[in-house]
């Protein structure tokens, strides 16, 4: 048809000031991408709590009994269940400003113990999630940042053990780097074959995660690379100078975790105000219209998928650095999976993506203390998650469910490209 | 069958895209709806096939009242409608896909009986001279086949409306006239058409009434008889339009484009350019005619640094650029694409973003690796003012700007900087009066300013307004060049479908042999 949208109302006349209209929107804009993942986490925790209730059988035996207990028990079981996940992954307020008040030092140390396990797991999402994210916006399918993230973190490894001697303030960012170069090498493959052959990153990245995975057992086990006197697949230690330390003695919670936050703001900056990221989001919303103006599609995907692997090697350094300081296979519970969930409830925004990052690392960092409390099993915070990305990738679900209007779609939801390309 | 609307109404959240629209359509009539995009025409015929439902009004069928909940129940009632975009399977023949949404069958098992259909189809074909081979697949027939095939299709399902929607604007001025034919076929038959356009002489010459649109009203009803194409045209945008490009004659002066014995492949490795050459100079507008497909898209491709020479060379202003966009770019060239959404623009990007697509790499738009936000948005608020365009923001989404305003940005950004050639490929292709006027005014002033212009379009008129001098294009080659003014619609038409230069040029060919005077005086017309 002719004209497919409806008319235009009458024409609007330009409205000044338009700077200050520009920089609003962009903030209101993020904030608007907020909405969805918010009320996709409060279904996920309210269909999470008829989950709660529906698998306690004793429960289900009163419901026929005796009604009315059986409802306040179930809002009991409910409360108390994401109760224990609140404390366990935040800590327990009352705690916290009791300490604060009295000044006790031990005391706020401890209880902040849930936060500090927080902000241990959310430091290698955020960076995976950087990673996807960034990849998507080029229209790129980054399935292979848990493999870019081994790579990295045995790089890290093995800069990390193998200089004695040098200041922390050279062998730290050396060892970094070293991880964000694994990653890069490993990113540059399925970056490089699609450029030139066309081969589809999403194969390419699956089958490196596997070569990724061999790569470091196998290398566990030479000499190089292996402790001394031990038969496993096991690494030597970093030395104390390739540490990412504490920032609070006494507490997990390291050093990572500002590396990962200043990535962050790299990527934001990358995207948003550099004209790499000017050539990036253009091939990805519009292949050929970036071609037309002089970008190169190959220049960009190969190094959008540079900085991906880097990003997510960098996230297998923080780790490795930040706690064992030594690598072993499957150190990894799948960071660089999470690192896709993450950039997709992120909404592919830096900002996003560490929200993100810190919600998924307080689910996972709350999940054990739960179950110890009240024997509500780990897998509920597996069903949890899986739910809010369920609800995330049914976008027109949770708008019907909160009767939210439709915005009119611009195509703001780039991961839909990934696939296709 | 008689068809009426009455007061029909339609709103979307924020528009009022119908109001109170009184249409009738007797049988056996060709009534053309006109409209600029955005008028309508396209709400109110969705309405009429079951998309939509109006708010307000009814649709009356042989004077009684029906509701359509959906294309169904429309088909049923004898609408049919052939879509701008056909609706057809590719790799289906012309039988599968005609019969294909109500099958016929030979048994319970639902074995497909592709004989009695193809019976039928035959049939249709005799009857209005649709000429058809039931067993082409689709994909290989060529666009004004296709289109046929559409209008059997709905002729199959027994429509005895019949809606076409800008049918014309795929098909060379021959083929054009075929369909014209069909139509007055089909009405002589008692059918109705409903012909939407927005090319004002062919609702001239095929309609019975015409019925006008503006902002979703009905603006006026009339004849052809009754009326002329400037009277229409003001109708349609309402205010008056220049419908003549005004300009003066061109004052050529040294060559700045220049393309000798260029050979550019397609996708499929055959010479869609095919040993071409020709010459654009400044201060004079080339304008290359020729059907979709002839291998102009490969021609603009290889001039702008976007495709592959295969040999042969293109020069600007005496130099070789290939195969570097920028390098072109920065010899000052500008280059319209053929198709804005998929190539001129990045609809996600905001209006300010696109303004600077091509030139956001050097300063003051950015220093080294950063982009300065504030030189974007000066720059970006000065371009929307000078070029009109339309938009509640410079940071509203390009893809939410009309098709109109989606080309100014376009031209604004090309056309703001110090240029040596433009390069335009349909540059006012879906646009409406008032746009393509404006676009045609910019290019105008550009050529007065002393830039080269190379325009390829597959719209007759739009050649024929604007280049000085005429190259029509046939199978990669340039068959020949005329002056604007030996140029008509008829030998245009005639080149265009591969006739020899000879065969169509009246005054060398009856200098050359006296006695083919009068058939080439019968082919000028």
């Amino acid at each position: 048809m002719a004209d497919e949208r409806p008319p235009d109302p009458t024409p609007v006349e330009p409205t000044a000031p338009k700077e200050a209209q520009g920089r609003g929107a962009g903030t209101l804009r993020a904030l608007r991408g907020l909405v969805l993942p918010a009320l996709a986490l409060l279904t996920a925790l309210i269909v999470g709590a008829f989950v709660i209730v529906l698998t306690d059988f004793e429960l289900l035996g009163l419901w026929t009994s005796d009604p009315v207990r059986a409802l306040g028990e179930s809002w009991a079981a409910v409360w108390n269940t994401y109760g224990a996940l609140f404390r366990g992954s935040i800590g327990d307020p009352v705690r916290i400003f009791g300490a604060l008040f009295t000044l006790n030092f031990d005391e706020l140390k401890s209880a902040l113990v849930p936060l500090s396990e927080t902000i241990v797991s959310a430091t290698p999402l955020i960076l995976t999630g950087l990673s996807v994210a960034l990849a998507f916006r080029v229209g790129l399918f980054n399935i292979g940042a848990e493999g870019q993230l081994y790579v990295g973190s045995l790089l890290a490894v093995i800069v990390g053990f193998s200089f004695v001697g040098l200041p922390w303030f050279i062998h730290l960012p050396f060892a970094l780097f070293a991880g964000f170069v694994g990653g890069a090498l490993w990113g540059a493959v399925p970056g490089v074959l699609k450029a030139r052959t066309g081969a589809h990153e999403v194969i390419v990245t699956i089958m490196m995660n596997y070569v990724a995975y061999n790569l470091i057992t196998w290398s566990l086990r030479t000499d190089l690379v292996q402790r001394e006197g031990r038969s496993d697949a096991i690494s030597k230690i970093v030395e104390p100078t390739a540490a990412l330390v504490p920032i609070v003695q006494g507490l997990r919670a390291n050093w990572g975790i500002v590396v990962a936050l200043l990535a962050a703001v790299a990527v934001w900056w990358l995207i948003f105000r550099s004209t790499k990221g000017f050539e990036f989001r253009a091939v990805g919303f519009n292949p050929r219209a970036a071609r037309y103006a002089g970008m190169s599609i190959g220049w960009s995907t190969v190094w959008s998928m540079v900085i991906a692997g880097g990003l997510a090697g960098l996230a297998g350094a923080a780790v490795i650095l930040g706690g064992s300081r030594t690598l072993s296979p499957g150190f990894s519970p799948g960071y660089g999976f999470d690192g896709i969930v993450v950039a997709l409830v992120g909404n592919t925004r830096p900002l996003g993506v560490v929200a993100a990052a810190l919600l998924f690392g307080a689910l996972r960092a709350g999940a054990t203390p739960m179950q110890s409390a009240t024997g509500t099993p780990l897998d509920l915070v597996v069903i949890i998650q899986a739910l809010v990305i369920m609800f995330m990738a049914a976008p027109a679900l949770v708008r019907a469910l909160y009767r939210i209007r439709t915005e009119r779609v611009t195509g703001t939801e780039v991961f839909a490209k990934g696939w296709g390309s | 069958m008689k068809l009426e609307l009455r007061g029909i109404t339609k709103r979307f959240p924020g528009v009022v895209a119908n109001e109170g629209i009184d249409l009738v359509v007797q049988p056996g009539e060709i009534l053309g709806l006109l409209g600029e995009n955005g008028a309508g025409k396209s709400t109110l015929m969705n309405v009429l096939y079951g998309l939509y439902q109006p708010d307000e009004g009814e649709i009356l069928i042989d004077d009684k009242p029906v509701t359509f909940h959906g294309p169904g129940d429309a088909i049923g009632a004898g609408i049919g409608m052939v879509h701008q975009h056909f609706m057809l399977v590719p790799v289906f023949t012309v039988t599968e896909n005609i019969m294909l949404g109500m099958e016929s069958v030979k048994n319970r098992l639902g074995q497909l009986d592709l004989e009695a259909a193809k019976r039928r189809i035959m049939a249709i074909s005799d009857r209005h001279k649709l000429r058809i081979d039931p067993d082409a697949v689709v994909e290989n027939l060529p666009v004004g086949v296709r289109q046929r095939v559409e209008i059997i299709k709905t002729l199959y399902r027994f429509s005895d409306v019949l809606i076409l929607d800008e049918p014309s604007a795929v098909l060379t001025p021959q083929e054009t006239e075929e369909l014209f034919e069909v139509m007055r076929s089909l009405v002589a038959a008692g059918t109705s058409i409903i012909f939407i356009t927005h090319k004002l002489n062919e609702v001239l010459e095929v309609a019975d009434r015409i019925t006008v649109l503006r902002r979703g009203k009905v603006v006026g009803s009339t004849t052809p008889a009754e009326t002329t194409q400037t009277e229409l045209a003001s109708m349609m945008v309402g205010r008056d339009v220049d419908l003549v490009v005004d300009k003066t004659p061109a004052k050529p002066g040294e060559p700045v484009l220049e393309v000798r014995d260029l050979v550019v492949r397609d996708e499929r490795g055959h010479p869609a350019v095919n040993g071409l050459s020709l010459t654009v100079r400044e201060g004079e507008i080339v304008a290359i005619a020729g059907v979709n497909g002839n291998g102009q898209t490969e021609l603009v491709e290889a001039i702008t640094g976007l495709r592959d020479i295969d040999t042969g060379e293109v020069l600007i202003n005496g130099k070789r650029y290939e195969n570097d966009p920028r390098a072109v770019y920065a010899a000052g060239v500008a280059h319209i694409p053929e198709d804005r959404m998929e190539e001129g623009l990045v609809g996600d990007f905001t209006v300010a973003d696109n303004l600077v697509l091509t030139s956001y790499w050097h300063p003051p738009y950015s220093r080294g690796l950063a982009l300065d936000g504030d030189a974007i948005v000066r720059s970006a608020t000065e371009l929307v003012e000078q070029f009109d365009i339309r938009t509640p923001s410079i940071f509203n989404p390009v893809a939410n700007l009309s098709g109109g305003n989606q080309q100014k940005v376009i031209a604004a950004r090309e056309f703001s900087r110090p240029l040596e050639l433009i390069v335009a490929a349909q540059p006012t292709r879906g646009l409406d009066v008032g746009s393509i006027e404006y676009i045609h005014r910019r290019i105008v002033e550009k050529r007065d300013e002393g830039t080269a212009v190379l325009i390829v379009s597959t719209e007759l008129e739009e050649v024929m307004a604007l280049g000085d001098r005429i190259a029509v294009m046939f199978q990669g080659r340039i068959v020949d060049i005329l002056d604007a003014e030996e140029a008509t619609l008829e030998r245009l038409g005639l080149l265009m479908g591969g006739a020899h230069p000879e065969e169509v040029a009246p005054e060398e060919a009856a200098a050359l042999v006296a006695d083919t005077h009068d058939t080439a005086e019968a082919t000028d017309g």
